[in-house]
């Protein structure tokens, strides 16, 4: 066992106590107040509205491998998904959501079922699609389901490159709202440009927390808060410690 | 109960996969690796539900009355061509190749050369929707990076060189590095949620 794996057993050990204290502290208080992310506030009001107006919400999960690290914005989006479709579910035109990976289109339509299954509502397993393998298949099969669909609010989380700029424009020319967040680099960077309402970097992991999914996931932002401080304060440290020893 | 025994089952790999990735025993490594051979599996019989799943939803489509029919049915003439080529010859056959290089290659390219165009007009819709500081260092940024990158009709520009490599080596970096310092925190927060139960994707929540 070499140190860096001791490292990274330690650094994993302690996000997992942190969520734990943070689990706990946050039991203890009521009225938690998070900072305000107006992504997350629009996505909101757009699953009011879908419930009351008969809108349609669009959930991309995007085309991440769920044998790699981008099964982390996987479970996320499929975490969100989950809470979304929990609230919408009963409303006339139940949200759809698109995938371009086999495994997460399975878990796809495993979180709509469940939903509907708790809602006591039927599941309609064309709700959640698999639009194409690869990444511009993906986004050109994920386009004509927004045009076509009447998607009032696309919700993209998920692992996309570059070709999701596709999506946003077919959303911009419906005129339908859109919020993006994702892991990869150049993702991002398109989002930023291109969606109403980018998530930058961990924006999009705070998903959860903000839209209520669970106690856990308020615990594991503050844990992530934390850490990130710490690791902030390494890395200001480290470059001090650099410039003083060239000097 | 079921859900029950599809918990314990994914806490169980996770904790063994997570632990047999630090440890360094024998016992241990084995057991991870003939996990993510079962999944590797898994992962190959999911695409195949991914292909079907795909068939099933444009069939609807297309016995329907939709007025994007026609699309669904060349996707499905499309994909059973492409299936029975690649099924019967092989995948490295010169007619399944010819397939990939003449007719998937070419679209995937086209769809390239849109997406170029949408992403100025993109950048264009940015600075009119948020006109702010932030928006406005984004595209000077990428028109800079643009300029650089191709040839300026055999123009240099004294100082636009070494500016493109100082924003490559210091503030894209920068910027990259904090970005996906957060985005581990997110993985290692969702891969430990997923650990101890707290979310269940697998169904049961």
């Amino acid at each position: 066992m070499n140190s860096l794996s001791i490292l990274g057993l330690i650094f994993v050990g302690i996000f997992f106590g942190l969520m734990i204290t943070s689990a706990v502290f946050l039991r203890q208080r009521e009225g938690l107040i998070l900072r305000e992310i107006s992504a997350f506030a629009r996505l909101q009001r757009a699953i009011g509205l879908a419930v009351e107006a008969g809108s349609r919400l669009h959930i991309s999960l995007g085309r991440g491998h769920m044998l790699s690290t981008q099964s982390g914005i996987g479970y996320v989006g499929l975490s969100i998904l989950g809470r979304i479709a929990r609230s919408t579910s009963i409303s006339d035109r139940p949200p759809i959501a698109t995938s371009g990976e086999g495994t997460l289109g399975i878990l796809t339509q495993d979180t709509q079922r469940d939903a509907a299954k708790n809602l006591g509502v039927e599941f309609d397993p064309v709700r959640g699609r698999i639009t194409g393998l690869s990444p511009y298949s993906y986004s050109a099969g994920t386009l004509s389901l927004i045009e076509e669909e009447d998607v009032g609010a696309n919700m993209l989380i998920g692992s996309f490159g570059s070709e999701v700029g596709l999506i946003t424009e077919a959303a911009e020319r419906s005129e339908s709202m859109t919020l993006g967040g994702t892991d990869n680099l150049s993702g991002q960077a398109v989002l930023f440009a291109s969606a109403q309402e980018p998530l930058i970097g961990e924006e999009t992991y705070a998903g959860g927390a903000y839209l209520g999914v669970g106690p856990m996931h308020i615990a594991s932002l503050y844990a992530q808060d934390i850490l990130r401080w710490v690791l902030i304060g390494l890395i200001v440290i480290g470059a001090i410690i650099k410039l003083l020893g060239s000097l | 109960m079921r859900n029950l025994a599809y918990t314990a089952i994914a806490i169980a790999v996770g904790l063994v996969v997570l632990v047999g990735y630090f440890l360094q025993l024998e016992l241990l490594v084995n057991l991870r690796l003939v996990l993510l051979e079962w999944a590797t599996l898994l992962v190959a019989v999911a695409l195949l539900v991914g292909v079907i799943n795909l068939l099933s939803v444009h069939w609807r489509k297309s016995t329907s009355d939709n007025k994007n029919r026609v699309n669904s049915i060349a996707l499905i003439v499309a994909m059973v061509i492409t299936l029975g080529v690649a099924g019967y010859f092989g995948p490295t056959h010169p007619y399944s190749l010819w397939i990939f290089n003449y007719i998937q290659i070419p679209i995937e390219g086209s769809l390239m050369a849109i997406l170029a165009v949408v992403l100025i007009y993109a950048g264009v819709r940015l600075l009119r929707r948020k006109p702010n500081l932030l928006s406005i260092v984004f595209i000077a940024t990428a028109v800079v990076i643009l300029l650089m990158t191709g040839p300026l009709f055999g123009i240099d520009i004294p100082g636009l060189a070494e500016l493109r490599i100082w924003i490559g080596k210091v503030p894209a970096v920068a910027g990259a590095r904090g970005i996906l310092l957060g985005v581990s925190l997110g993985i290692i927060a969702a891969g430990l949620r997923i650990l101890i139960g707290a979310d269940r994707p697998y169904g049961g929540n």
